[in-house]
């Protein structure tokens, strides 16, 4: 894996292997001195064409948690003001010696456009395009899941609200289905995109009567500044209709999750109170953010992937040292550790 | 469990051939409890001494140690798991993961604490994990029990507590279970 640019390039074990990583940069989360030296001398650079707090304070924070050492390019101070292309930017930004870029555009694909134009030479890591998708909101999404209830597998997870704007959505869906869990969009029909032909989802537009049956249900944001037209008559009918009150809270199954990506607007898509229940896992879901974008840079960066996909890799180190091996017998272990 | 899936899919994944028996269940047992006794012997007691298996061959030598030392010195010691992969010096130069999670359910500030492996070869592990343990605390002192020594060191580390010193090359593979030590190498499926 060179780059993370969609969940649609990751099978389930991908998915499952950044799980585990994960669940170790939980635990490196939780030390007294939450620092290792594992990505010491990698240089990340954050590329933010679009507004961003948790999802860029959280990378900033994997990275340093990680020991590599970041940039901030943001449009609104720099050279994009003076009229500079974004292929222009990235050339330049890759000529002062970057490992990774991680890239927020309000345009779907620029991620992969990025990557060709930089001929892979830089791992991009995608943290939201457009519409399109949100990769590491969906590993996040789908770790909170599996690490409070050990698997997503035969869960019933629903995804309410505004879908047709949702990068989280799209990828959410990818990864939920992936990993085993049926979904169900619930919108309004304005809300949902034109065409869902081959999304593995079904659909409803009553949340009351899909509730009950919901393992998890994923809060998405009413995204006000992506509604150029009237999609809902107004805020207060969304809300009634579409909304997550203590009402409908009770007729949920006494062990369903709630989930929401953030921010949240409380008293819209999502009551305060609701907000702040125990089931309510929105502060889960920000504190795995952090080993997720760790257990991805460490992926990507550590060059763990690439070799131990390639069957090439030689048996022996360079060093000569530690080439890790396994025997059938689950009782021993092969010791050739240094 | 992970940790054994991981191990054991390709590349890392190869089926150990044995060669040669060098220890047999009953010398592990042996040399597990001779340890145990220099342990005690060494820090006077089990005042302050922790033992921290290192991920994933010593978590087992760990607690086998855990047990003898309860027999021979009346209460069992704290035992921890350590994963050095992310403070290893080959990151980026060969595949390197984490096998799995660290465990360190006691303070170690102040304390002795032991660390286990099953075989002690380049060092490069073990300098790994001393820089891990600073993240968890300043131990008083730190010692290494492993239960093959079988030289090669590419670093200035010693064993403290040592179950068997055998000469290898370093072609060959040193296999270590509860039911022996054996002398082989890995072929590839």
């Amino acid at each position: 894996m060179t780059h993370l640019l969609s969940i649609a390039d990751l099978n389930r074990a991908d998915i499952e292997q950044l799980h585990q990583l994960t669940d170790t940069f939980v635990e490196v989360s939780r030390r007294s001195i939450p620092k290792v030296p594992a990505l010491r001398g990698k240089n990340v650079v954050w590329l933010f064409y679009e507004d961003s707090t948790r999802t860029r304070l959280s990378f900033e924070q994997a990275a340093k948690r990680l020991s590599a050492d970041t940039m901030t390019f943001s449009v609104s101070s720099s050279s994009v003001k003076k009229g500079e292309s974004l292929r222009d930017t990235v050339l330049t930004i890759e000529a002062m010696g970057v490992d990774a870029i991680v890239v927020r555009h309000g345009s779907a694909g620029v991620p992969w456009q990025i990557a060709r134009w930089l001929e892979d030479r830089v791992h991009i890591i995608n943290a939201g395009d457009g519409w399109h998708e949100h990769p590491t909101q969906a590993l996040l999404d789908s770790y909170t899941i599996r690490s409070e209830r050990g698997s997503l597998e035969g869960m019933h997870i629903g995804i309410v609200g505004d879908v047709k704007h949702s990068r989280v959505a799209r990828s959410d869906v990818l990864a939920y289905t992936a990993l085993g869990a049926q979904v169900t969009l619930v919108a309004p029909p304005t809300l949902l995109p034109p065409s869902l032909a081959g999304w593995p989802v079904t659909v409803s537009h009553d949340l009351d009567a899909v509730l009950p049956s919901l393992d998890v249900v994923g809060i998405l944001r009413m995204q006000q500044e992506r509604m150029t037209e009237n999609l809902v008559p107004s805020l207060r009918e969304y809300t009634s209709l579409y909304g997550l009150t203590l009402r409908r809270v009770d007729t949920m199954r006494d062990d369903a999750l709630i989930m929401h990506p953030g921010p949240v607007n409380r008293g819209v898509e999502i009551s305060a109170e609701v907000a702040d229940l125990p089931r309510s896992k929105i502060v889960d879901q920000v504190r795995n953010g952090v080993a997720t974008r760790m257990a991805v840079l460490y992926l990507l960066l550590g060059q763990g992937v690439d070799k131990i996909l390639d069957p090439g890799v030689p048996e022996e180190a360079p060093d000569g040292e530690h080439s890790d091996v396994s025997v059938t017998d689950s009782e021993s272990s092969v010791g050739v550790t240094g | 469990m992970a940790e054994r899936e991981r191990r054991s899919t390709p590349p890392f994944g190869g089926v150990f051939i044995a060669r040669s028996q060098v220890m047999d269940a009953e010398d592990v047992r042996r040399a597990v409890w001779r340890m145990a006794h220099e342990i005690i012997e060494h820090n006077h007691g089990l005042d302050g001494v922790v033992l921290v298996g290192l991920q994933t061959g010593g978590v087992g030598l760990a607690e086998a140690f855990a047990e003898a030392l309860a027999e021979i010195g009346g209460r069992t010691p704290p035992v921890g798991t350590l994963d050095v992969a992310l403070f290893r010096d080959d990151i980026g130069i060969r595949p390197v993961l984490p096998e799995a999670v660290t465990d360190i359910p006691m303070d170690l500030n102040g304390a002795i604490v032991v660390l286990v492996d099953d075989v002690l070869y380049t060092g490069r592990t073990i300098r790994a994990a001393l820089d891990a343990l600073n993240a968890y605390g300043r131990p008083r002192s730190v010692q290494l029990a492993v239960m093959v020594d079988r030289g090669h060191r590419e670093l200035p580390i010693r064993p403290d507590y040592v179950g068997k010193n055998l000469p290898t090359r370093r072609d060959e593979v040193v296999n270590v279970s509860p039911t022996g030590v054996d002398l082989g190498e890995v072929v590839k499926p």
